[in-house]
C-alpha cells in the first residue's frame, strides 16, 4: 500500500470523479469528494516526508521499467507543489457551494465535485510525473475541466471567458506538444531525467532551439505570464469565485512548476541561462508584469478583476525569482509560489464570503460593509497586507528572498523594482479597504456576516498568510532544499 | 520575575490588554478598567528591568527564528530601556486623559479606540526591546497600521485624507528606504543584530555610507525628516489623546530611536566620525529644525504648531546621533524623554482647551488664562520644557547636544540648537502671553451663585482632561533634577566594539 502512494495521489481524484455522478446527491457528493481531496492532500504530506527524508522517489506505473515506462518521480521541489495544490484543494472543497453565484441548480452540483477531482488529478498528475508526454496529457485533463469549471459561473460572460480560456489554453496546449514532439525526435526518450542526460549533445541544434521556444510560450501561455496573460483577468472574473480562489492557487502555480523542470532539468542551467541567455527576456517581462499588472489592478472597479490583474503582477514576482536563476532568487520565486497560493485563494474566498451578502462583486457595492461583515473584512485586510509584503505575513518572506537574489546578482534597479512595485499594492488594496471601511451612511448598521462554513475555510487561508510569515520551515525551507537541488543538479 | 519574563510580559501585556478591551467593548466602565490596569502593570514591568539594565546586564529573549539567521528576538539595552520607559511610563496618564476626553467628547467606537491604542504601544514596546533590525522592522510596520484607524478613527472625508497621506509617506518610506537598506546590510553582513560599534564597519566604504545611512535615515518616515515630514501634521485629525501619547511621543520617538539606534547599533559612532557619512544628515537635520519651526510660527491651528515644533524637535535628536559623538548620542537620548514629556503636556493642554472651549486656534485663546488657570500653567511649563531652559529637563538635552557638536567640532550646529531654542520661544511664548495677559474678547460673566475668590470664573475641562496635564508639567520639572539618573543609564551604553 505504502509505496503505492504516488500511482494513488492521482488516481484516487481521478477515479473518484465520476463516482460523483454516480452518487448524485448534492450534500453525499461534498462529503465524499472533502474525504478523497483531503486523503489526497495526505497522501502529498506524506511523500514530502519521505523525500526530505530519504530523496528522491520514483515509482514505476504499471511496472514498466523507465524510460519506457511511464515514470513518477517525486523529488523535493514537485513534493513541495504537491502539498501545495492538495492543501489549496483540501480548503477549496470544505468551502460551501453558493447557488447565487453558479449557474447549475442545486440538484447538479454534483457536476461541479465531479469536475473539481479531474481539474485536481490533473494538477497532481502534471506535478508527480516524469515523463513529458505524460505531463501534456495531464495538462489536458486539469484545462478541459477548468474551462467547464469557469463556465459554471452565473454570469453570461462567464462562457466567453472559458472560451477565450479555451482558446489560448489549446494554443498553449498545442505549443507544448510540439515541442514535446521535437524533443522526442531528438532523443527518442519522453522521460524527464532521461532527456536532461540526452539532450545535452544534441543541444546546439535548431530543432532543440525550436523545441525549447514552443515548450517555453506554451507554459508561459499556462502560466498566464506577461504578455501571454490575456485569458487571465476574464476568467477569473466571471468564474465562480471558489474555482477562481482554486485555479489562482493551483493552475498557475503548476504551470510554473512545469516551466522550472524545463528549464532546470530537461534542458539544463548551462543552456537555459548561459547560452539561450533567457534572463534577458524574462527578467524585463518580469518586471513589467509586475508593475503593469498592478497599475491595472489600481483602475479596476471590480473586485475579482482586481485581485486577477493583481496575480499578473505576482506571476510576475515569480518568474522574476526564475530569470535572476541564483539560489535566493529561484527560492523566492519557488516560495511565492506558495505563498501567493495562500494569499489569492484566501482573497478569493473572501469575495465568496462577501458574494453571500451582497449583490455584485462591483468594489463600490462594499461600502461600508466593514461594520456588516467584520470579519469577512477584517479577513480581506489581512490577506491584502499579504500582497503587500508586510513582515509577519507571506508577501515578506518571498519579497526578502527576492531582493536578495537581485542585490546578489548585483542588480539593485531591480531590487528597487521590487519593493516599488509592492507599493503598488499598497494603492490597489487600499482602496478596497477604505471603500469597507468609511461609508458615508451615519445610521448603524446590523452586524450580518456570512456564515461560519464560509468564514472557516477563508480564515484557515488567511490565518496561513500569517503562520507561515513567521514558521518559514515548510515554505521557505523546502523552498531553499528544491532551488538549492535544481541549480545543484544544473551546474 | 527575572528579566526575561519581564521583556516577555511587557510586550505581551499590551496585546493582551487590546484583546481584553475588544471582548469587554460592551461595558465601558470595565474597558476603562482594563486598560488602566494594563497600563499600570506595563509600566511596572517595564520598570522592573531598570535594575538590572543599569548595572550593566543586556537579558534577552529569543522567541523565534524566522528564516536562518533572522530571529524575532528581543534584548534590552539603555536606549530601549528608556523609551520602553517614555512610551509605557506615558501611557498611564495618556488613559487616564482618554478617558476624560473621549467621555467629555462623546466619541464614537471608544472600544475600537482604546484597543487600538493598546496595540500601538505593544508595537512601541516590540520597538524598544527589538534585538535586530527584522524584528525592529516588524514592530515599526505594526505601529504604522494599528495606527491607521485611530487617525481616521472620525471617518470623515478629512480623516480619509489625512489616513491616505499618512499611510503612504509611512508604507512608503519604510518599504522603499527601510527595507531594501536591511536587506542591503543583510547581504554586506550577513547579519541584522544590533552589536555593540555597529556591524557595517569595514564592510562598505565612501559613498555607499551615506548612501546606506540616507536609506534608513529617509526611510524611518517616523522621524519625519523633511521632506518626509507631511504625515505629521495631517495625523492631527486624530483625537488629541492620539496626537498627544502617539504623534508626539509613540510613534516619532519610535523613528528617531530606530535613527538613532542604526547609527549607534549598526554603523557605530567611530566609523560613521571616521568616513564623514553622516555630516550631509546634520545638514538635513539642521534644515529640517529651522524649517519647522519657521512654519510652526506661521500656523494659527494649535495643533497644527505643535506638529511642525515636533518635527523640528525630532530633528534635534538625529542630528545628536548624525554628530557621531558620544555626547551627541547621549544628548539625543534623553532628548527623547525630555521632549517626549513637554509635548505630551503641550497636547494634553490642546485637547482640554478644545474640550472646555472647542476652540482650536491659537488666534482664539485670548485671556484664556483667567479661566483655565490651571491648564494653561502646564503649558507654559511644557513651554520651557521644549525650548530648553532651567528648571525643566529639555534643558539638559540641549547642553548635551550642544556638548556634542564642541565634542565634534561642529560649532556651526551649536548656533543652529540656540536659532532653534530662539524660534520655539517665538511660537509657544505668544500663545501664553495671550492667555494670561490679554483680555479676553468674551464679557465675563459673574457667574450667579459662583464660587469667590481664587476659584471663580475658573472653567477647567473636566478633572480627568486637567489632571494629566498637571502631572507631566510636573513630570518637566522633575526631570530637571533627575536628568543625573538617565544619564547614567545612557552611561553603560557599549559604544566602542
Amino acid at each position: 500500500m505504502i509505496e503505492h502512494l504516488p500511482a494513488l495521489q492521482t488516481v484516487l481524484p481521478l477515479l473518484a470523479a465520476p463516482v460523483c455522478v454516480l452518487l448524485r446527491r448534492a450534500a453525499l457528493v461534498r462529503v465524499f469528494a472533502a474525504l478523497v481531496t483531503w486523503s489526497c492532500l495526505a497522501i502529498a504530506f506524506s511523500l514530502l516526508q519521505e523525500v526530505l527524508r530519504n530523496g528522491a522517489v520514483s515509482y514505476e506505473l504499471g511496472g514498466w521499467a523507465p524510460p519506457l515506462g511511464i515514470e513518477y518521480r517525486i523529488d523535493v521541489l514537485n513534493a513541495y507543489v504537491l502539498v501545495l495544490v492538495a492543501t489549496m484543494a483540501s480548503v477549496v472543497i470544505a468551502f460551501p457551494l453558493a447557488g447565487r453565484e453558479l449557474r447549475i441548480p442545486k440538484e447538479r452540483f454534483f457536476l461541479f465535485y465531479a469536475l473539481f477531482l479531474l481539474c485536481l488529478a490533473g494538477l497532481l498528475g502534471i506535478t508527480i510525473t516524469g515523463d513529458l508526454f505524460n505531463i501534456f496529457v495531464f495538462l489536458e485533463i486539469s484545462s478541459l475541466s477548468a474551462y467547464a469549471l469557469i463556465g459554471l459561473g452565473r454570469d453570461r460572460r462567464a462562457l466567453t471567458a472559458a472560451f477565450s480560456y479555451l482558446a489560448m489554453g489549446t494554443v498553449g496546449g498545442a505549443f507544448i506538444l510540439i515541442g514535446i514532439g521535437l524533443v522526442y525526435q531528438m532523443t527518442g526518450t519522453l522521460n524527464i531525467v532521461d532527456l536532461g542526460q540526452r539532450l545535452p549533445p544534441v543541444l546546439g541544434t535548431r530543432t532543440v532551439w525550436m523545441a525549447f521556444a514552443f515548450l517555453v510560450v506554451g507554459t508561459s501561455i499556462k502560466l498566464a505570464a506577461f504578455p501571454l496573460h490575456q485569458w487571465l483577468p476574464n476568467a477569473y472574473t466571471y468564474a465562480p469565485s471558489v474555482v477562481s480562489a482554486f485555479l489562482s492557487a493551483t493552475a498557475t502555480k503548476v504551470a510554473y512548476y512545469v516551466l522550472v523542470r524545463l528549464l532546470f532539468t530537461v534542458f539544463g542551467f548551462a543552456f537555459v541561462f548561459e547560452r539561450v541567455q533567457l534572463t534577458a527576456l524574462l527578467l524585463p517581462l518580469s518586471l513589467i508584469a509586475m508593475v503593469v499588472g498592478s497599475l491595472a489592478a489600481i483602475y479596476q472597479t471590480d473586485i475579482k478583476r482586481l485581485l486577477a490583474y493583481s496575480s499578473i503582477a505576482q506571476i510576475g514576482y515569480m518568474t522574476l525569482g526564475l530569470s535572476l536563476a541564483n539560489l535566493d532568487g529561484l527560492t523566492g520565486g519557488l516560495v511565492h509560489l506558495f505563498n501567493h497560493g495562500l494569499i489569492k485563494g484566501g482573497l478569493f474566498l473572501v469575495v465568496a464570503c462577501a458574494l453571500s451578502r451582497v449583490e455584485s462583486p462591483r468594489i463600490e457595492s462594499l461600502r461600508g460593509m466593514g461594520k456588516r461583515m467584520p470579519w469577512t473584512m477584517a479577513a480581506f485586510v489581512v490577506g491584502g497586507l499579504g500582497l503587500i509584503g508586510i513582515p509577519g505575513t507571506v508577501g515578506f518572506v518571498s519579497k526578502w528572498y527576492l531582493v536578495l537574489g537581485a542585490l546578489d546578482k548585483g542588480l539593485y534597479f531591480v531590487a528597487f523594482m521590487i519593493l516599488a512595485s509592492s507599493l503598488l499594492a499598497v494603492i490597489y488594496v487600499w482602496r478596497v479597504v477604505e471603500v469597507m471601511y468609511f461609508s458615508d451612511e451615519e445610521q448603524a448598521v446590523e452586524r450580518h456576516d456570512a456564515p461560519l462554513s464560509m468564514l472557516l475555510p477563508t480564515w484557515v487561508l488567511i490565518g496561513a498568510t500569517i503562520y507561515f510569515g513567521f514558521d518559514t520551515e515548510l515554505t521557505a525551507g523546502v523552498a531553499e532544499k528544491a532551488a538549492a537541488y535544481l541549480l545543484g543538479g544544473a551546474s | 520575575m527575572n528579566p526575561e519574563e519581564a521583556i516577555g510580559l511587557s510586550v505581551m501585556l499590551p496585546l493582551l490588554g487590546a484583546l481584553g478591551i475588544a471582548l469587554v467593548g460592551r461595558y465601558p466602565n470595565l474597558r476603562e478598567a482594563v486598560t488602566l490596569v494594563t497600563a499600570g502593570a506595563v509600566f511596572a514591568t517595564v520598570l522592573n528591568l531598570v535594575p538590572s539594565v543599569m548595572a550593566g546586564a543586556r537579558p534577552g529573549l529569543e522567541v523565534f527564528q524566522v528564516l536562518p539567521g533572522l530571529t524575532l528576538a528581543f534584548e534590552v539595552e539603555p536606549l530601549g530601556m528608556l523609551y520602553a520607559l517614555v512610551a509605557s511610563g506615558l501611557w498611564i496618564p495618556t488613559a487616564l486623559y482618554s478617558i476624560g476626553y473621549c467621555r467629555g467628547h462623546d466619541e464614537e467606537n471608544q472600544t475600537r479606540f482604546f484597543a487600538c491604542f493598546a496595540l500601538a504601544i505593544f508595537a512601541a514596546l516590540g520597538i524598544a526591546f527589538a534585538r535586530n533590525l527584522f524584528t525592529l522592522f516588524l514592530f515599526y510596520e505594526v505601529l504604522t497600521l494599528s495606527t491607521y484607524p485611530l487617525v481616521t478613527h472620525y471617518g470623515n472625508d478629512e480623516a480619509r485624507r489625512a489616513g491616505r497621506t499618512y499611510l503612504g509617506i509611512l508604507l512608503t518610506t519604510s518599504v522603499l528606504f527601510l527595507l531594501l537598506a536591511i536587506i542591503w546590510t543583510w547581504h554586506l553582513t550577513g547579519t541584522l543584530e544590533f552589536s555593540p560599534g555597529g556591524i557595517l564597519a569595514g564592510r562598505v566604504d565612501g559613498p555607499l555610507v551615506a548612501i546606506l545611512l540616507g536609506l534608513y535615515a529617509f526611510g524611518t518616515g517616523k522621524a519625519a525628516l523633511m521632506p518626509f515630514h507631511r504625515w505629521l501634521p495631517a495625523a492631527m485629525v486624530a483625537p488629541t489623546p492620539v496626537s498627544a501619547l502617539l504623534h508626539a511621543v509613540a510613534i516619532v520617538k519610535a523613528g528617531v530611536f530606530t535613527v538613532l539606534k542604526v547609527i549607534v547599533y549598526v554603523f557605530g559612532i567611530d566609523f560613521l566620525s571616521e568616513t564623514g557619512g553622516s555630516v550631509w544628515l546634520m545638514y538635513v537635520a539642521s534644515f529640517t529644525m529651522i524649517a519647522a519651526s519657521v512654519i510652526a510660527l506661521t500656523k494659527d491651528n494649535l495643533k497644527a504648531r505643535l506638529a511642525y515644533s515636533t518635527i523640528g524637535q525630532l530633528a534635534y535628536i538625529v542630528l545628536g546621533g548624525a554628530l557621531a559623538t558620544m555626547d551627541g548620542v547621549f544628548g539625543s537620548g534623553m532628548h527623547i524623554a525630555m521632549h517626549a514629556m513637554g509635548k505630551i503636556t503641550l497636547f494634553f493642554c490642546a485637547g482640554a482647551i478644545f474640550v472646555a472651549t472647542h476652540k482650536k486656534n491659537v488666534s482664539e485663546m485670548d485671556g484664556l488664562g483667567r479661566t483655565m488657570p490651571f491648564t494653561l500653567s502646564a503649558f507654559f511649563l511644557g513651554s520651557i520644557s521644549i525650548i530648553g531652559l532651567p528648571p525643566t529637563g529639555g534643558a539638559w538635552s540641549k547642553w548635551y547636544l550642544a556638548l556634542g557638536a564642541a565634542e565634534g567640532h561642529h560649532a556651526f550646529f551649536i548656533a543652529v540648537l540656540m536659532v532653534s531654542s530662539l524660534l520655539s520661544i517665538g511660537y509657544l511664548m505668544p500663545i501664553v502671553g495671550r492667555a494670561f495677559f490679554l483680555p479676553s474678547p468674551e464679557k465675563e460673566q459673574a457667574q450667579p451663585g459662583g464660587r469667590a475668590g481664587f476659584w471663580a470664573g475658573i472653567q477647567e475641562a473636566p478633572l480627568l482632561c486637567v489632571f494629566p496635564p498637571c502631572l507631566t508639567a510636573v513630570g518637566c520639572v522633575l526631570l530637571f533634577f533627575y536628568a543625573p539618573a538617565i544619564l547614567e543609564l545612557l552611561q553603560t551604553m557599549s559604544l566602542e566594539r
